[in-house]
C-alpha cells in the first residue's frame, strides 16, 4: 500500500531553531552565528568587537568548540557573560545545544548574542540555531579559491569578513577574486576587509552591527 | 556529512507515519533530496540500513530523487538550473534570483504492508 507523506526530514532541528528564534525575538535580541575555518579569527574578532561595542550594546557570547574552554576564558576576560559548549566531537552547533545554554543567560538584559561556532568551513552552514544572521570570516592565508570550493557557507552568510589583510604582502591571495567569486554565489553578501591584528577596516563592521541592533530594537 | 543523524530523523518520522496508518512493515521510501542539502545518497542509504537492521523497517528500499538547485529571476521571470552555485540569470544577467528548488530534504511517499 502506497501512502503519500509530505514531511520535511529536517523538521526536528528546524522547529527547535524556530523556537529559539521566537524567544530571541520576544527579547528583541540580535543573534549572530559566527563561522569560519579554525584559526581564521573568530575569537579575535569577538575580542575587538566587544571592546568597541560594549558601551553601546549589552553583549553575551556562546562559545562552541570540540574541546577546551580557552575561547570562553578569553571572552570572560573582556568582561561579558559567556557560556562554553564542548561538543566532544560534533563538528557544528545545532539548535538543541544552543537551547541547553539558555538557563545561563538573562536575555532581556542583552542586546546582542554572538554564537561562535565550531571552526569548520563546511557543516555549520547546514544548521540554523535560531540566529538573525550568519556571519563568516575568511582569512587571506586560506587562499582565494575558497568561495568556489565551499559555496554553501558563502551562500548562507549575510556578511563575509576577509581577515588578516595585514598579511597580504606575504601570501598569494587575490582579495578581488574572493569578492568576485563570493558575490556570484551570494549577490547580497556584505563584505568587509579587516585585520583584527592592526584594527584596520573594523569600523565598518561595527557600524553594520550597530545598524542591525537598531533595527532589532525597533522591530515588532 | 551528517547522514547518520539524518537517517535517525527519517526513521523517527517513518515510525510515526507507520503508527498513524497501522502499518506492520516498510517496503520502500521515496525521498526528495535537494542538491543544496549536501546529502550523499550512498551514505544516507548505508546509515539507514545500519539503523533499521533488525527492526520492522529492515530491508526497506530508499528511493532518492536528487532535486537540482533551481532559480527564478525576479527581473525577467526566467526559471533556470543554478550551476556551480552561480546565482546569476543566464538570460538577462540579473543577480536578483529567488531559489525555488533544491533546498529541501523530504519524504514524498512510503510503501507499507
Amino acid at each position: 500500500m502506497k501512502i503519500s507523506v509530505v514531511r520535511d526530514i529536517l523538521e526536528a532541528n528546524e522547529r527547535i531553531a524556530q523556537q529559539n528564534r521566537d524567544l530571541f525575538d520576544e527579547n528583541r535580541l540580535l543573534v549572530i552565528n559566527l563561522m569560519s575555518s579554525p584559526g581564521a579569527g573568530k575569537t579575535s574578532l569577538l575580542e575587538r568587537s566587544i571592546s568597541a561595542l560594549k558601551e553601546d550594546l549589552r553583549m553575551g557570547v556562546i562559545e562552541g568548540d570540540i574541546q577546551s574552554s580557552q575561547d570562553a576564558e578569553r571572552i570572560a576576560q573582556a568582561g561579558i557573560p559567556v557560556v562554553q559548549i564542548n561538543t566532544g566531537g560534533a563538528c557544528h552547533l545545532d539548535g538543541n545545544m544552543i537551547r541547553d545554554t539558555f538557563g545561563e543567560f538573562s536575555f532581556k538584559d542583552l542586546d546582542l548574542l554572538v554564537v561562535e561556532n565550531v571552526g569548520n568551513l563546511v557543516c555549520p552552514a547546514e544548521f540554523k540555531v535560531g540566529e538573525d544572521f550568519k556571519v563568516m570570516i575568511l582569512s587571506v592565508t586560506e587562499g582565494d579559491d575558497k568561495p568556489t570550493k565551499y559555496p554553501l557557507m558563502f551562500h548562507e552568510s549575510s556578511v563575509l569578513l576577509i581577515n588578516k589583510i595585514d598579511l597580504l604582502p606575504y601570501v598569494d591571495c587575490s582579495v578581488k577574486k574572493i569578492k568576485e567569486d563570493a558575490l556570484k554565489i551570494n549577490p547580497d553578501l556584505a563584505i568587509f576587509e579587516i585585520s583584527c591584528k592592526t584594527g584596520e577596516g573594523l569600523e565598518d563592521w561595527y557600524d553594520w552591527i550597530r545598524g542591525r541592533a537598531k533595527d532589532k530594537e525597533a522591530s515588532q | 556529512m551528517h547522514e547518520m543523524s539524518i537517517a535517525q530523523s527519517l526513521i523517527d518520522i517513518l515510525r510515526d507515519e507507520m503508527l498513524k496508518h497501522d502499518a506492520k512493515s516498510l517496503r520502500s521510501v521515496r525521498l526528495n533530496v535537494g542538491q543544496m542539502t549536501a546529502i550523499v545518497p550512498d551514505a544516507l542509504s548505508f546509515c539507514f540500513q545500519v539503523i533499521t537492521d533488525g527492526t520492522e523497517m529492515e530491508g526497506a528500499r530508499l528511493i532518492m530523487e536528487i532535486i537540482p538547485l533551481m532559480g527564478y529571476c525576479s527581473e525577467c521571470e526566467e526559471e533556470f538550473e543554478i550551476k556551480d552555485y552561480a546565482f546569476l540569470c543566464p538570460s538577462c544577467g540579473s543577480t536578483k534570483i529567488n531559489t525555488i528548488g533544491g533546498q529541501d530534504l523530504s519524504i514524498v511517499e512510503i510503501e507499507v504492508d
